[in-house]
């Protein structure tokens, strides 16, 4: 394969049929019309859509859809489409597609489609139009093969880009058909049960490379940071401290525009912008700037540590009427009849997105105003750019998008305020301009996974089932709280489930893997302590718990299996386990770990993870992208904690935001990924929410002391072992 | 104020004000981007650069410093991806978003220099200072192990 370093890709609507020479597959819902590309019409003006560009040298183009933010699916999506046209791996070259929702969009969220990559949903949402586009292409190639030899396309078979006549013994390579071809006037709809099975699949299930690793370990993979335009300028933001506070004024203007090097202020809704002849000087008055800001915002006297006791009296307060997520039975009454009754009421921080890249955005406008191009890393690129066109004044069109690698995602690259700003700060300047955000910026201005208090009440029978569960969640961030508190896997004969939001003015966001992470946590490791007051192994609890869900169970059962669970544990270390499932996919995970009784200090040294999630595409992607979601997960359990005082963030940067580093990570991650034909479901976060509970679990199986509050940090470690 | 300076084994030579950073020169005069900017202040080693053959900090690294010194950048290690860290980089996949990795393969570097046959602790205490966000730390260990076996 050609070495695929990551070109800063400029494909313009026109540009991209006319720019290509060969043959380019144009295909509809149930249709393909291949033409000579030159004759083209522009792709997307027709309700159009082209994945695969012919090319006569022989290499085969295939255009991915999602943004590359180290989850691999720029690989696998093109997988879809090469395992079902049947071409030869090595030919293939990847490039990123135009962003034309109407054609490239998936229906991961609904009717409606989007160019959007998040919640795990890449290969999933893709999984059956691409393999469908891919043995379309197929087609129209067999159908080419056959008119030219004049023999039955059914007589025609194809084996890593070649169509091959048996009786005659005939073959074609694909390259020497785009030199003839032409578009049949009708082309069937391949029904899904005449796709490839999966005993046929050659590229789906094997480890093919990632292709865009070779960039990434010598410098020149290109992130939007990394955009040099000439006679660029560079800008930063001052931006408002407090949520929904404005400036007023910036007290020190005239000192700032005399810095050398500063060559204009502009003043933003939420905060002044400095747009400088370099990025130092940028930051550098940036952080000089004195501004008054607007007063009597809600989350002005917000204190995010104190906000707990009010969340726990909102959770115990009968009076207050939260939003219903499910309710079953009637658990009131079997809690009241219960032999035994618990309740464990479990807390998580704030947690802030942290992804390596901070954000930026490269924006050129026109010498005449009337268009501009846009560089960026967004997992939402087509609100980006809506967003830069906005900030110009100018319609969507003419702004061309060039996608760029995410040096980290998690949610973060979802939102498109970024992008208003460079635009609106190029706009100023007159000249192409980067807005970069200092990490200072990224923290104080972040839009974090809500911090939220989860109050568990359940009843036990005589014999130790749970009769009846009762799960509050009370936090700020609405809908984001409730993601993974839904117990789907658990049958639970009365329960009820609910999610009480305040709203504290701060902003919020999705964070990889959503709620279900303290969700998940606190259902965890509440049924362990249920268990353990109950004398029942934790793993047997949740057998009983799933016996209707046997794909469940099953993988519940691998992991114990896999850690020998029931086995002590070596001298010192503890053992817990947890399950989750997170978009489609089912985890469990057994941890093993030690604790430091003077330091306080947690060190995990093993996870075992089952997984399964259906159909995989790249096994190998599948184990890096679990590895992380552990070591993701891990972070947040043992040290993450973002808090606000006053409504002000109270961390700056990697010194009082601690992630995980390499001394923390565990020794090993062991998984195994559950064979399945099952359609494919999500993996980017689907060992991220059993992390909290099987660290909690563990800890409990070595001291007996309960954690129920996310970070386990020194400091709470010690407070528990000494309660 | 000019400043000269060795850099991935050529002389050159760059205008800048006194208090430019390495990182900041290295990427905007010299336009070599494969070195981040991720934290500005040492705490996350996504900057990290050798200068004679010491892995160090261009983030905090003052342009006056480098002076007369020899510095190697990601783009340095090799013309081809042909440095044992690179070709066990890939071979492990380590790489996920990818935007750390430049600090990670040039700390790793700088620890085989000193250290061909490292263990486990040492290379934790090495690599302990560059973050990856993504979580690659399993695959890194791993990676590193292979290239020393390869040195």
């Amino acid at each position: 394969m050609e070495d695929l370093i990551n070109k800063i890709p400029k494909i313009s609507r026109r540009k991209f049929v006319i720019g290509a020479g060969g043959f380019t597959f144009l295909i509809t819902t149930g249709a393909i019309w291949p033409k000579l590309s030159s004759e083209d019409k522009s792709a997307g003006e027709d309700g159009i859509t082209a994945w695969v560009h012919l090319r006569s040298d022989g290499k085969i183009v295939i255009y991915n859809p999602a943004a590359e933010m180290g989850q691999g699916s720029k690989t696998a999506l093109p997988v879809l489409i090469a395992e079902e046209m049947d071409v030869d791996w090595s030919t293939v070259i990847i490039e990123n597609s135009p962003i034309i929702t109407e054609i490239y969009g998936s229906r991961a969220f609904g009717r409606q489609k989007r160019m959007i990559t998040v919640g795990s949903r890449a290969v999933s949402s893709y999984f059956e139009s691409l393999r469908q586009a891919g043995a379309q292409a197929r087609y129209v190639l067999l159908y080419n093969v056959a008119q030219k030899w004049n023999v039955p396309i059914h007589e025609l078979t194809t084996d890593a880009g070649v169509v091959i006549h048996k009786s005659s013994g005939k073959k074609m390579l694909y390259a020497e058909i785009a030199e003839f071809a032409k578009s049949p006037d009708k082309i069937p709809e391949i029904p899904t049960e005449q796709l490839k099975k999966p005993s046929q699949f050659r590229l789906i299930g094997k480890n093919i490379p990632r292709v865009d690793i070779p960039s990434k370990v010598n410098g020149s993979a290109i992130f939007a940071i990394d955009i040099q335009l000439p006679g660029m300028v560079y800008g930063a933001i001052s931006r408002t401290p407090v949520n929904g506070a404005k400036p007023l004024n910036v007290l020190n203007k005239d000192s700032i525009l005399e810095i050398e090097g500063v060559l204009d202020l502009v003043t933003l809704e939420h905060g002044v912008g400095v747009i400088a002849n370099s990025m130092e000087t940028a930051f550098k008055a940036k952080k000089s700037l004195q501004i008054q800001w607007s007063k009597g915002v809600k989350a002005e006297n917000y204190n995010s540590i104190e906000a707990f006791e009010k969340y726990v009296s909102i959770a115990g307060d009968a009076g207050v009427k939260g939003r219903t997520i499910k309710n079953e039975g009637n658990t009131l009454e079997a809690l009241q009849n219960a032999e035994k009754t618990f309740s464990s009421d479990y807390k998580n921080d704030f947690a802030y997105h942290a992804q390596m890249e901070p954000l930026n955005a490269v924006v050129s406008v026109s010498d005449d105003g009337s268009s501009a191009e846009l560089w960026v890393g967004s997992q939402a690129p087509a609100s980006a750019r809506s967003a830069a066109a906005k900030a110009l004044g100018l319609d969507e069109s003419k702004v061309e998008i060039h996608h760029c690698y995410l040096g980290g995602g998690f949610g973060r690259r979802s939102m498109s305020g970024y992008v208003s700003e460079a635009a609106t700060l190029a706009k100023k300047a007159g000249k192409p301009l980067k807005l970069v955000w200092t990490r200072e910026d990224d923290i104080a201005y972040g839009a974090f996974r809500p911090m939220s208090v989860q109050r568990m009440q359940a009843g036990v029978d005589k014999i130790g089932n749970i009769v009846g569960w009762s799960h509050t969640v009370v936090g700020t961030g609405s809908r984001l709280m409730t993601s993974g508190v839904n117990t789907l896997f658990y049958t639970f004969p009365n329960q009820h489930i609910e999610m009480r939001n305040v709203d504290e003015g701060v902003r919020t966001k999705h964070w990889r893997g959503v709620g279900h992470g303290p969700n998940k946590f606190a259902i965890e490791a509440f049924i362990d302590e249920i268990s353990i007051d109950q004398n029942i192994d934790p793993f047997e609890m949740r057998r009983r718990l799933m016996k209707n869900h046997p794909r469940a169970l099953n993988v519940l059962e691998t992991v114990a299996k896999m850690a020998n669970w029931g086995d002590t544990p070596p001298p010192g270390r503890g053992r817990g386990v947890a399950f989750a499932e997170r978009s489609g996919s089912l985890t469990a995970g057994v941890c093993e770990l030690s604790v430091n009784k003077e330091s306080g200090r947690i060190q995990v040294h093993k996870f075992w993870v089952a997984l399964d999630a259906g159909i995989v595409v790249q096994p190998n992607n599948v184990l890096a992208q679990t590895e992380g979601s552990v070591n993701f997960g891990l972070s947040s359990v043992l040290s993450e904690s973002l808090t606000f005082k006053k409504g002000k963030v109270q961390q700056s940067n990697f010194h009082d935001y601690n992630v995980l580093r390499i001394a923390d990570a565990p020794e090993s991650i062991e998984i195994k990924i559950i064979p399945s034909n099952e359609k494919p479901s999500g993996v980017g976060e689907a060992a991220l929410p059993f992390v909290g509970g099987a660290v909690s679990n563990a800890f409990a199986n070595l001291t007996g002391k309960r954690l129920r509050h996310i970070p386990f940090t020194p400091e709470k470690v010690l407070d528990a072992l000494n309660s | 104020m000019k400043t000269s300076f060795k850099l991935n084994g050529k002389t050159v030579q760059v205008e800048t004000p006194p208090d430019a950073t390495l990182l900041w020169t290295l990427r905007d005069d010299l336009e070599l981007t494969g070195t981040k900017y991720g934290c500005g202040a040492a705490l996350c080693g996504a900057c990290t650069v050798h200068m004679d053959g010491m892995a160090i900090r261009s983030c905090i690294t003052p342009i006056s410093m480098v002076a007369n010194r020899s510095i190697t950048t990601i783009e340095g290690l090799s013309d081809d991806n042909s440095h044992p860290l690179q070709k066990a980089w890939i071979e492990e996949q380590v790489p996920q978003c990818g935007y750390c990795q430049s600090g990670q393969i040039m700390q790793a570097a700088a620890l085989l220099q000193t250290n061909s046959q490292p263990t486990r602790e040492q290379i934790l205490a090495q690599m302990n200072g560059v973050i990856c966000r993504c979580g690659t730390y399993t695959r890194i260990v791993k990676a590193i192990d292979r290239a020393a076996q390869n040195v």
